[in-house]
C-alpha cells in the first residue's frame, strides 16, 4: 500500500480550546507542529460554551483561594476526581486566565477594570460556605471569545492547520502510537501523519443521545480511535445532564442565568430547588438540579400539555441584567423556544451535555493504559486533553465552568510536556505495513460496501436507546434491555452502507466514520453504567440509590473487547492535605 | 414544502443545476432551514452536501443564500420564507460542492488585518485593567462568527476578493483598533491606507443588512475611516 506520509514533531487532533491551547504552547518552541480539525477551528464546539470559566481570582467577593475551588471540585466530583489533577488545575487556574486575558480575550469587566466574575453551581467560599463568584466570563459567549482568541493567537504564531481534515484512526507501532491516518474531506486524499507525539483533543460525544446540547460534530471520534487502538476509556458511565436545555430543541441555556439570579419553577409556580437543596438551591451541582427537575416531571408537577418540562424564570432580573449579561440567551430563547425571557419563563428539561469520562491520562496529559498486572502504563507518543480526556478533574460530576478551565490548563500542560519530551529525545515509532493497513480498514470498508442500511437509520436507533435506557435515572432492567438493543445495532452497523462514494467533500462518508465512533462510545457507556452498582454523581440508579464507597470508590476502565478493570482514585495532592471522604450535603 | 436547491459536484456534473425536493416538514419536525436540509439528506438524498455544526447560530458553518438573502440555515425559520424555498451557496466564492463554498479568500482577508491583540508593553502579573466603558466598545464587534454572510453579499468584495478586505475582516480590524489594550493602532491604520483595503467600501450596507448576529460592519468601516482621518497626516 502506498500512503503519503507527512512528518511532524507533534500532531494535534482537534482545533477546539484544548487543541489550540496546546499548539500555542508549542508555537515558540521551534517544533514542527500541525493541528488537524474536521471543521474550521472556530467552528469547534468550544465556540458554544456560554457561561464562563472558573478561577479563584477573588475579583468580586474579596480574597478567594484556589484551595476552596479545589474543595468544591472534589465535592462536586462526588470523590471520583483525582485530587492531584484537581489541585494542579485549580492552582494554575488564575495564571491561565490572566494569560488568556493578555492574549486579548474580551472578558466582561467590573467597575474597577478587573475581570467580571459571576456565581455558578457548586462554587463556595471557605470550604462549603457562602456562594462564591468565581466564574470569569465574556457576557454569555465565553467559549466563543476563548476559541476565537486562541485561534487568533495561532494565526500570529503561524501554526500549521489541516482544516476540514478528518482523523480516521491512530496508527499503532510495537512501542506506542506512531501517528494518525487522516483524510482531506475536500478531495478524499488520505495521508499518514507521522509524529513523535500525537495529542488527541477531539472533544465530546453528546450525539449518542437523542436530545443534547452538543453540536452535530460531537461524535466521540477520539474515543473510537483509542478503543480501536486497544487503549482503554475510563468512567464512561458518567454523563452530565444539564438542567436547562431548551425543551424540544436541546439548545443550552447557561447555568450563568441562574448565577445571575434566575430560578426554576414547576407547574404550580413553586421554586422547587428550595425544597431539594435548601443551601445552594438553584445553584447546587448539576446532577442534583437535573434529578430534582426529573422528579418534578415524574411526579406530575411538570409543565406543558404532557407535563414534560419545567420553567426557567428570568424576567425578574430586569431588562438591564438580561441584555448586558445574558444577551445570547435571550436570542436563543426567542429563536428556539419562541419565548422572550424578559416577559416569560423558558421551557427547559435536563439534557445530555458533557462526558466526564474519557481517555485516561495523568496530569501531564500523557495517555495511560493498564499493564497485564493492572498497573498504570504510559502509552508512548500519545497525549489527550480536553473533553476527550479523563485526567480526572470532574470525577462523577463536573462543576459548571470547570471544563473551559480543564481544556486550557491541560491543553497547555500537554504542550509543555511534549516540548520537554522531545528535548529529552522522544523519537518516532515505526509502524509496520499491517499497522497502517489496520488503521485504513474502516475507511476501506465504507468505501467498498455497496448495499445496506443507511447511517441515519442506525444512528437514530442508537440515540433512542441511549435516551430511553441510559438517561438521568437508570436501573438494571432498562439498561440490560438497552444493552441487547445496542449489541444488535452493532451487528447491523457492520453491514450498513453509504450510497455516496464521491471523493469531493463527501459529508456522508464523514458521518459514516463518525457513526462508528458513536457506537464505540455508546457501548462503553452501556457496559460501564450497567456494571457500576451504586449511585454517584451523575450516575443515578433506582435499584442502587446510594453511594457505595466500600465497593465503588474507584475509576472504571473499559477496553473495546468488553474487558472491565479498575484504577484507584488519586487522593495524594502535592501541597495540601487530601480532602477526606464525606457525604455530599445539599 | 417545496425546495429548489443548487447542486454541483465537479466529479460528475458539467455544470450546476437546481434540484427540486418536496418534503413533509411536519413529519420530520423541521422548524429551521437546516432541519429541512438534514431531513432531505437523511431520508431522501444523501448526496446533498452542506456544512453544519452547532445548529444554534454560533459556529458560522451554514451561511447560505436563502430566497436571495444570505443567512444561517440553522436560525432561519422555515415559516419566514416563501415557497419554493431557493437555496444557493454564498455568492461570489468558488463552489466546492452543492452548498459548500471555498472560503480561502475570505480567511486570507481576515488574516491580513492581524486579528490578534498586540501590546508592546510587558504583561502585568494579573489582568490588564479595562473599564466597563472601554470594554463596551468591543460589543457588536467581537461576536463575529466568521460565517461570511456579509462579505459574500458585498459587491465590492465580489469584484476584488483578493484586494478588498471586506466587511468581516474590517469588522475585526476595528475590534482591535478600539480595544484599549491594543497598542498597534497606528500600524493597523497605516496597513489599511491603500486604495483597496478599506476604500473600496461604497457604503451600500448589504453587509449590515444580512449579518445574522446583528452586527454592523458598515458602521465599523466608517469608524475606521474616521480614525484614519484623525490619525494620519
Ligand atoms: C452548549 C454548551 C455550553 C457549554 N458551556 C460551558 C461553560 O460555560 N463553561 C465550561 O467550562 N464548559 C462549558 N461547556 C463545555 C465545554 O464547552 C466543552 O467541554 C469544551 O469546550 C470542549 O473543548 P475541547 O477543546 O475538548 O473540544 P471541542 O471544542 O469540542 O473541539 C474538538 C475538536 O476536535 C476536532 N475533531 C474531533 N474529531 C475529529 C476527527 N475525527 N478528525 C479531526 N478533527 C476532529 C473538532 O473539529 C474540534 O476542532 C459547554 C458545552 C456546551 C455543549
Ligand atoms: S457597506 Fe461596504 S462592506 Fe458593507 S456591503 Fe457595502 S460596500 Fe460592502
Ligand atoms: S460580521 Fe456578521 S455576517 Fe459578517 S462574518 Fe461576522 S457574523 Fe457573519
Ligand atoms: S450550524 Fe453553527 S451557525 Fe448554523
Amino acid at each position: 500500500m502506498k500512503l503519503a506520509t507527512h512528518t511532524f514533531d507533534a500532531v494535534i487532533v482537534g482545533g477546539g480550546g484544548a487543541g489550540l491551547r496546546a499548539s500555542l504552547e508549542m508555537a515558540a518552541s521551534g517544533l514542527k507542529v500541525a493541528v488537524i480539525s474536521k471543521v474550521f477551528p472556530t467552528r469547534s464546539h468550544t465556540v458554544s460554551a456560554q457561561g464562563g470559566v472558573n478561577a479563584a481570582l477573588g475579583n468580586v467577593d474579596g480574597p478567594d483561594d484556589w484551595r476552596w475551588h479545589m474543595y468544591d471540585t472534589v465535592m462536586g466530583s462526588d470523590f471520583l476526581g483525582d485530587q492531584d489533577a484537581i489541585e494542579y488545575m485549580c492552582k494554575y487556574a488564575p495564571e491561565t486566565i490572566y494569560e488568556l486575558e493578555h492574549m486579548g480575550l474580551p472578558f466582561s469587566r467590573l467597575d474597577d477594570g478587573k475581570i467580571y466574575q459571576r456565581a455558578f453551581g457548586g462554587q463556595t467560599r471557605d470550604f462549603g460556605g457562602e456562594l462564591a463568584h468565581r466564574t470569569c466570563c465574556a457576557a454569555d459567549r465565553t467559549g466563543h471569545a476563548m476559541l476565537h482568541t486562541l485561534y487568533q493567537k495561532n494565526i500570529e504564531a503561524k501554526t500549521q492547520f489541516y482544516n476540514e481534515w478528518f482523523a480516521i484512526d491512530l496508527v499503532k507501532a510495537k512501542d506506542g502510537i506512531a501517528g494518525v491516518i487522516a483524510m482531506n474531506i475536500e478531495n478524499g486524499e488520505v495521508v499518514f501523519l507521522k509524529s513523535r507525539a500525537t495529542i488527541l483533543a477531539t472533544g465530546g460525544a453528546g450525539r449518542i443521545f437523542q436530545s443534547t446540547t452538543n453540536a452535530h460534530i460531537c461524535t466521540g471520534d477520539g474515543f473510537g480511535m483509542a478503543l480501536r487502538a486497544g487503549l482503554p476509556l475510563q468512567d464512561m458511565e458518567f454523563w452530565q445532564f444539564h438542567p436547562t436545555g431548551i425543551y424540544g430543541a436541546g439548545v443550552l441555556i447557561t447555568e450563568g442565568s441562574r448565577g445571575e439570579g434566575g430560578y426554576l419553577i414547576n407547574k404550580d409556580g413553586e421554586r422547587y430547588m428550595e425544597r431539594y437543596a435548601p443551601h445552594l438551591k438553584d445553584l447546587s451541582c448539576r446532577d442534583v438540579v437535573a434529578r430534582s427537575s426529573m422528579m418534578e416531571i415524574r411526579e406530575g408537577r411538570g409543565v406543558g400539555p404532557k407535563g414534560e418540562y419545567v420553567l426557567l424564570k428570568l424576567d425578574h432580573l430586569g431588562e438591564d441584567v438580561i441584555n448586558k449579561r445574558l444577551p445570547g440567551i435571550r436570542d436563543l430563547a426567542i429563536t428556539f423556544a419562541g419565548v422572550d425571557p424578559l416577559k416569560d419563563p423558558i421551557p427547559v428539561v435536563p439534557t445530555c451535555h458533557y462526558i466526564m469520562g474519557g481517555i485516561p491520562t495523568n496530569k501531564f496529559a500523557q495517555v495511560l493504559t493498564l499493564s497485564a498486572d493492572g498497573k498504570d502504563q504510559l502509552v508512548e507518543g500519545l497525549y489527550a486533553a480536553g473533553e476527550c480526556a479523563c485526567v480526572s478533574v470532574h470525577g462523577a460530576n463536573r462543576l459548571g465552568a470547570n471544563s473551559l478551565l480543564d481544556i486550557v490548563v491541560f491543553g497547555r500542560a500537554a504542550g509543555l510536556h511534549v516540548q520537554q519530551s522531545v528535548r529529552e529525545g522522544l523519537s518516532f515509532r515505526e509502524p509496520s505495513e499491517s499497522d497502517l493497513e489496520a488503521a485504513m480498514a474502516r475507511l476501506n470498508r465504507w468505501n467498498t460496501q455497496e448495499q445496506g442500511e443507511s447511517v441515519e437509520v442506525i444512528r437514530s436507533e442508537l440515540q433512542k436507546v441511549m435516551q430511553e435506557d441510559f438517561g438521568v435515572f437508570r436501573d438494571a432492567d432498562a439498561m440490560q434491555k438497552g444493552f441487547k438493543k445496542l449489541e444488535a445495532l452493532q451487528q447491523r452497523l457492520k453491514h450498513a452502507a453509504i450510497k455516496d462514494k464521491s471523493l469531493c467533500f463527501n459529508t456522508m462518508r464523514v458521518e459514516a466514520l463518525e457513526l462508528d465512533n458513536l457506537m464505540e462510545t455508546a457501548l462503553a457507556t452501556a457496559f460501564l453504567a450497567n456494571n457500576r452498582t451504586e449511585s454517584r454523581g451523575a450516575h443515578a440508579r433506582f435499584d442502587y440509590p446510594d453511594r457505595d464507597d466500600k465497593h465503588w470508590l474507584k475509576h472504571s476502565v473499559y477496553f473495546g473487547d468488553g474487558r472491565i478493570t479498575y484504577r484507584s482514585i488519586n487522593m495524594l495532592p502535592l501541597e495540601v492535605k487530601a480532602i477526606e471522604l464525606q457525604a455530599r450535603e445539599h | 414544502m417545496r425546495f429548489s436547491i443548487y447542486r454541483y459536484n465537479p466529479e460528475k456534473d458539467q455544470k450546476p443545476y437546481m434540484q427540486e425536493y418536496d418534503i413533509d416538514v411536519k413529519k420530520y419536525n423541521c422548524h429551521m432551514v437546516l432541519d429541512a436540509l438534514m431531513a432531505i439528506k437523511n431520508f431522501m438524498d444523501e448526496t446533498l452536501t452542506f456544512r453544519r455544526s452547532c445548529r444554534e447560530g454560533v459556529c458560522g458553518s451554514d451561511g447560505m443564500n436563502m430566497n436571495g438573502k444570505n443567512g444561517l440555515a440553522c436560525t432561519t425559520h422555515l415559516s419566514t420564507l416563501k415557497e419554493p424555498i431557493v437555496l444557493r451557496p454564498l455568492p461570489g466564492l468558488p463552489v466546492v460542492r452543492d452548498l459548500i463554498v471555498d472560503m480561502s479568500q475570505f480567511y486570507e482577508q481576515y488574516d491580513k488585518v492581524k486579528p490578534y491583540l498586540q501590546n508592546d508593553k510587558p504583561a502585568p502579573a494579573k489582568e490588564r485593567l479595562q473599564s466597563p466603558e472601554e470594554r463596551a466598545k468591543l460589543d457588536g464587534l467581537y461576536e463575529c462568527i466568521l460565517c461570511a454572510c456579509c462579505s459574500t453579499a458585498c459587491p465590492s468584495f465580489w469584484w476584488n476578493p483578493d484586494k478588498y478586505i471586506g466587511p468581516a475582516g474590517l469588522l475585526q480590524a476595528y475590534r482591535f483598533i478600539v480595544d484599549s489594550r491594543d497598542t498597534a493602532t497606528e500600524t493597523r491604520l497605516a496597513d489599511l491606507a491603500d486604495p483597496f483595503s478599506v476604500f473600496r467600501c461604497r457604503g451600500i450596507m448589504n453587509c449590515t443588512d444580512v449579518c445574522p448576529k446583528g452586527l454592523n460592519p458598515a458602521k465599523a468601516i466608517s469608524e475606521i475611516k474616521l480614525e484614519m482621518l484623525e490619525h494620519t497626516v
